[in-house]
């Protein structure tokens, strides 16, 4: 009894003071930055590190391995694990809110099946890696237009429950397309590379890759900035939100837009990783309560440092690389159901 | 007794009479199980890839289609009446394809698996075997068991003759190389990177079957993580930490980007350029699938790795190869195109399907 009162205390308390808690895991991520870029498997040594970004800032040339590694690997790595765990962060918190249901992660309407579709196409046809990431880009897009066309299609219906389903639909008919070229392709070098894609893996990630992908993922953050005061509006529900003025239609179809380009951008880049967007938006709703203007910022960080933190364990804890899937599935699963037993998720 | 039981016997009675015509033989395969075999095997049905290479090697008129349909690049490299056998599927491994039923059509005398003879191959062997009533042979497919897993196949398939051709010929590749390598201390070798997929960020581990031809042919594999096996992914810092001065690859999109590639370019196989690429016509010589069609890429990797005491003619030993082995007369455009390949220059159409 007294424990329950101290933790609801503390929750209260932690709500109240969402900017210290914003400040917080920025502080909090900055660190796990500097840590991840210090490790690895070449050696480099914290003041190394800073002699080495001193070099970079004062425009000196860079001298041997030891900046490569720095800049051209390792550092271009810690960026797409922070963009690709914001990312798919973001889009769950708003996938979350649009669809009043905290079961929901950014594969709802297939952008994740969808993109691995085109990765996988890519490899069947044995296409350059920058085609592949286009056609895992394009495809991921394609697929929710697909969703969203059917959905819109059918009237009469509750639309969210439609759209849910035309996304269950699709992405399964994606999953089977995915499941017939894997039987297709050649078990030597397709199938494993094919395999490796849908693990998702931030091992061959270069500064082109982030120059890519950044651009569109904040190009897609800008509705969901402008927009959070209705996206909060948009949770309460249809009626409600058209009582209060909301055009709900209207303003999903640029929600779904936002979270789907956002997604398909880094999915393009690492590969299908699940469990970020469904399980880091609970998080940051327990730390600073379902206000999409404090959730969407808190998702962000703590959805970065958590993607930062375990690709950081996928690349040294053993000799080789752990697909990012692999243990984003292993830490969110038991999570997801302690939340579950918890019953409380703060959405009141 | 069950319907299916009695109907079991019915089918076994049947197989065993219409079998019976042929005396039968008693063998044991490799995975030290007894089978039955004809007299005379004229259908053999190959469950997998590597299978498919060894029986086209030893007894190609035997052969009753290949697991997937052949390439256009690998397709003049494969003798004339063969190339054009129909792909009936994989029966094992990863995403079986073929239907049993397909299997009973075409009535193989036998079905014959080359590769691993763990437990699961085993038990899958005797799986097949009574339902189908087809007798299955199940070959230790290791690299250093080629030249007895071919003699044990030419005795099931009664070519002893053409097997002990090639067997010996496997063996005296693998003296040569190993009189060489036993005088070269282990930190004296190449150290070897298996480059896969257009990245070359896939690797396969020390002691996998897909890297086996790297120490057979004197190099030591740097992708060394104890207690894993098989295709794992890499990072371009490890690659870089382990430095390697020989990179091997298969993949000509790999190969072409590596020498341009800044973030390969500090690595010692790269600045030496040690970069060589594999041909893959009609098989990979290197792996892809893991066969007899390694012998030709273990001379051009022993012959890579020490110039000086292996390297022989390549022209010479490429065509004896694929006429000794693969039934083919390569005219001088063929192997031309194969050793430009081994060079660097792999044709347009290597990765069309």
């Amino acid at each position: 009894m007294v424990e329950g009162t101290s933790t609801l205390e503390r929750r209260r308390t932690l709500s109240e003071h969402p900017t210290a808690i914003l400040f917080g895991l920025t502080g909090l991520l900055v660190v796990l930055i500097a840590v991840a870029a210090s490790t690895g498997a070449y050696p480099i040594s914290f003041g190394e590190m800073l002699a080495a970004i001193w070099r970079w800032l004062t425009g000196q040339d860079p001298i041997g391995t030891t900046d490569t590694v720095l800049f051209e690997i390792r550092l271009p790595r810690v960026f797409a694990g922070v963009l690709a765990g914001a990312a798919l962060a973001a889009a769950g918190a708003a996938y979350q809110g649009l669809f009043r249901n905290p079961l929901v992660s950014p594969d709802i309407l297939g952008v994740s099946s969808g993109a691995g579709l085109g990765a996988v196409i890519g490899i069947f046809f044995s296409l350059p890696i920058w085609a592949i990431q286009f056609s895992a880009f394009a495809m991921g897009l394609a697929t929710v237009g697909v969703v969203y066309l059917i959905a819109s299609m059918v009237r009469g219906r509750e639309p969210i429950l439609v759209l849910v389903l035309a996304g269950v639909v699709v992405g399964s008919l994606t999953g089977a397309a995915i499941s017939l070229l894997k039987i297709l392709a050649d078990p030597y070098d397709q199938l494993p590379a094919i395999v490796f894609w849908l693990l998702g893996s931030l091992s061959s990630i270069r500064n082109a890759d982030v120059i890519n992908a950044a651009p569109l993922v904040l190009i897609a953050l800008i509705p969901l900035i402008l927009l959070r005061w209705r996206i909060n509006v948009l949770s309460l529900g249809d009626e409600e939100a058209k009582a209060l003025g909301v055009d709900s239609s209207k303003l999903r179809l640029v929600v779904i837009f936002a979270a789907t380009l956002m997604t398909a951008s880094v999915v393009a880049i690492s590969g299908v990783i699940g469990w970020v967007g469904l399980v880091i938006p609970h998080l940051a709703r327990m730390l600073v309560g379902p206000n999409f203007e404090r959730l969407l910022p808190a998702s962000m960080l703590m959805g970065g440092g958590y993607l930062l933190l375990v690709d950081t364990v996928a690349r040294s804890l053993t000799v080789t690389e752990i697909p990012l899937g692999i243990l984003t599935a292993i830490i969110g699963a038991p999570f997801f159901l302690w939340l579950l037993a918890r019953g409380r998720d703060g959405w009141s | 007794m069950s319907i299916y039981r009695q109907l079991k016997v019915c089918f076994l009675a049947l197989a065993w009479l219409s079998g019976s015509s042929a005396l039968a033989r008693e063998l044991v395969d490799s995975g030290g199980r007894p089978i039955n075999v004809p007299e005379q095997i004229t259908k053999v049905f190959a469950a997998g890839p590597p299978a498919s290479i060894l029986l086209y090697v030893l007894a190609p008129e035997k052969m009753t289609g290949w697991p997937n349909p052949l390439r256009p690049a690998e397709a003049p490299y494969v003798a004339e009446p063969f190339r054009d056998l129909p792909a009936l599927g994989r029966l094992t491994g990863r995403g079986g394809t073929a239907n049993l039923e397909v299997v009973l059509r075409v009535k193989p005398d036998l079905i014959l698996d080359f590769g691993s003879v763990r437990d699961t191959y085993i038990s899958l062997a005797n799986a097949v075997q009574s339902q189908t009533g087809i007798p299955y042979a199940l070959i230790d497919g290791r690299f250093a068991a080629t030249p007895a897993s071919l003699r044990l196949l030419g005795k099931i398939l009664a070519v002893e003759e053409r097997a002990e051709t090639l067997a010996s010929y496997v063996e005296k590749t693998f003296n040569e190389i190993d009189s060489v390598i036993a005088s070269i201390l282990e930190s004296d070798r190449p150290r070897v990177y298996l480059a896969r997929g257009p990245d070359g960020l896939e690797t396969g581990v020390k002691g996998s079957i897909n890297t086996e031809i790297i120490e057979r042919a004197g190099g030591r594999n740097v992708a060394d993580a104890p207690g894993q096996r098989g295709i794992v992914r890499a990072s371009i810092e490890q690659v870089i930490v382990a430095n390697p001065d020989t990179i091997i690859t298969w993949d000509p999109i790999f190969y072409e980007n590596v020498y341009k590639d800044p973030l390969w370019s500090g690595i010692e196989a790269v600045e030496r350029r040690r970069v060589y690429l594999s041909p893959v016509a009609p098989f990979g010589w290197i792996d892809r699938p893991p066969s007899i069609n390694r012998v030709i890429g273990l001379k051009w990797l022993a012959g890579l790795f020490y110039p000086d005491k292996l390297g022989g003619d390549l022209n010479a030993m490429t065509r004896e190869f694929y006429k000794l082995f693969y039934h083919v007369d390569l005219s001088d455009a063929e192997l031309e195109t194969l050793i430009e390949w081994s060079k660097g220059q792999a044709p347009s159409n290597a990765g069309a399907r």
